[in-house]
């Protein structure tokens, strides 16, 4: 009896998404939740918790340290932006030329770095960065005359370190995804083009661009997500999650520092609560304003 | 020389120095793990080939030396078989009851699968060390597997892929007397064989590169990963470079195999996403 249910084809499929309602339930309803209900709260491990109501963010918006964190990851986010997205794109079009010699081997040289964990990539770009004048970066520098630069030091070089590792990692990704996106549009365009006169630039803006919108809208989002929740590539250039004057500190460092590091899990869950709707928000206008909603029907 | 030619030939040269750029770290550290670990801290990660301070001591350190590498590198891996054997399995199954049938709750459902994969998992970080405290799962694999068993953007590519797939299959296996769950253990699993291997892929890279929830979640160093245990040879106390770097080095090794192994299936896995149903 109870064999034949759920055999039948009306119940099969929930037997088929039972797994994923259990794991959404237990491992992300659940979690938000409590992480919406600890923000409200002041609680540590193992201890008991009383509610605050808003204090938590009363005290986020009168922190200094926390606004440091807000700008850091949003100005890495916005960096990461600007430098991972157009010049993967011109480098997929280029690739995607057939008659490029080595395409291939390209393609490939450029996507290893992204089969390495953040832990050996950053290490080695710590090392690069180092002080030393016989430090890679700065023996390079010392050919011009320049250094040895105290990377991790200052604000602007630190970044500069930062986001070297963001470039080296997902510039291969990133043309992966745009290649995928080039696939998708019919080589007529172009002839078409190149019959009416058009100029190289002239196909790029015209055809390639408005084309590899939704390769690009989903590059944005992905980026915009990643970039503003980046902590370990900070956590290893920095070897920790202290910087001097907390140059490299993120929002999920922030989040990591009160609730592992001081145990403040109310305080950190408030802080995971304004990341949620920074984020949430940046991509909800990213996607109006690139016209995601009105496509959807 | 046209002008074709010259552009082409320009484009050659400005790949040709990025790749250089890109791959100069590789080469940095394949050098530096021939150098001692004193030699580094004296002079820092260098493209000097200087065959009078290189030798193989640190591989041999690292394959007799008397450290747990080995035992970080087994666990990353059985670590890694399980979590995509297990993810895959469930993940198909998921997917497949999403694309094959017509249910109460299904949008609604789906919508869930995209909410996951649009909010960033660090904000449930703190909530879910709480729950593996409280569930006594710390220091498990448990505590790293358990949350990841229907991974949302593996669900999504798998019924994207299903939804490419004739739906006649399905129906000949009904007219052939087969119940749901052979339908889709005999007839359906077959044929995705390829979303199989990009997915087996891409889970792969992310577990044996997965870093930040172990770290939070193992606490005994017997059980550590391999990004884990890489990350506690950089103490303040002073670094273990003999190790770090050759063990770095080592660790790119498995990946970068099948990478090129099976570099088609990772530029399918990894451009999923990007490519609309």
């Amino acid at each position: 009896m109870i064999g034949r249910f759920l055999y039948s084809q009306k119940v099969a499929p929930y037997v088929f998404v039972l797994p994923f309602v259990l794991v959404f339930l237990v491992f992300w309803i659940y979690p938000l939740a409590s992480a919406l209900e600890m923000s409200f709260q002041k609680t540590t491990l193992g201890q008991g918790a009383h509610w605050i109501g808003w204090d938590n963010y009363a005290k986020l918006a009168g922190d200094s340290v926390f606004r440091k964190a807000v700008a850091n990851s949003v100005v890495y986010m916005a960096l990461t932006l600007v430098i991972l997205i157009p010049f993967p794109m011109l480098f997929a079009v280029w690739i995607n030329n057939k008659s490029l010699w080595g395409r291939e081997f390209f393609k490939s040289s450029l996507f290893f770095p992204a089969l390495t964990s953040v832990v050996v990539a950053g290490t080695i770009f710590r090392l690069m960065f180092g002080e030393m004048q016989g430090s890679l970066i700065n023996s390079f520098l010392g050919l011009f005359g320049i250094g040895p630069v105290k990377f991790l030091k200052e604000q602007a070089t630190g970044f500069v370190a930062l986001l070297s590792l963001a470039t080296w990692r997902w510039t291969g990704v990133n043309i992966l995804y745009f290649l995928a996106g080039l696939k998708n549009i019919p080589d007529e365009y172009y002839e078409a083009a190149a019959i009416d006169g058009a100029s190289a630039f002239q196909r790029f803006t015209r055809i390639t661009m408005p084309l590899l919108k939704p390769t690009t809208i989903y590059v944005i989002t992905i980026s915009v997500y990643g970039g503003l929740a980046m902590f370990v590539e900070s956590m290893m250039l920095w070897n920790g999650n202290n910087s001097p004057k907390n140059i490299g500190l993120t929002i999920v460092g922030y989040l990591y520092r009160q609730g592992i590091e001081k145990n403040e899990l109310g305080y950190a869950a408030a802080v995971g609560i304004v990341l949620l709707v920074i984020t949430m928000a940046i991509n909800l206008v990213q996607l109006t304003l690139t016209g995601m909603f009105r496509k959807e029907d | 020389m046209s002008k074709a030619a010259g552009s082409r030939i320009a484009v050659f040269a400005v790949f040709v120095v990025i790749c250089a750029l890109v791959l100069l770290p590789f080469y940095a550290v394949t050098l530096s793990s021939f150098k001692s670990g004193a030699e580094l801290i004296r002079y820092g990660l260098n493209l000097r080939f200087d065959l009078s301070v290189m030798s193989l001591d640190n591989f041999v350190y690292l394959f007799t030396g008397d450290h747990a590498y080995f035992t970080w590198f087994t666990n990353s891996l059985v670590l890694t078989v399980v979590q995509v054997a297990v993810t895959l399995f469930i993940s198909s199954a998921v997917a497949y009851g999403f694309a094959a049938y017509h249910f109460k709750g299904k949008n609604a459902l789906f919508v869930c699968v995209l909410l996951i994969m649009m909010v960033p998992f660090e904000i449930l970080l703190l909530p879910l060390y709480t729950l593996t405290y409280n569930l006594g799962l710390m220091n498990s694999y448990a505590a790293i597997i358990l949350p990841g068993l229907a991974n949302a953007s593996t669900i999504f590519f798998f019924r994207q892929y299903l939804r490419g797939v004739p739906h006649e299959i399905i129906d000949s296996g009904r007219v052939d007397g087969a119940t749901e769950y052979g339908i889709y253990a005999r007839l359906i699993l077959p044929v995705m064989k390829p979303a199989f291997a990009a997915m087996g892929i891409l889970t792969g890279m992310g577990s044996w590169n997965n870093f930040l929830w172990p770290f939070m979640v193992l606490g005994d160093d017997r059980k550590f990963t391999l990004p884990i245990g890489l990350k506690t040879l950089l103490t303040p106390y002073g670094n273990n470079y003999d190790l770090l770097i050759v063990g770095s080095f080592f660790s790119i090794v498995p990946i970068f195999i099948l990478f090129v192994a099976f570099q088609k299936y990772f530029i399918d896995g990894m451009t999923a996403g990007a490519v609309k149903g």
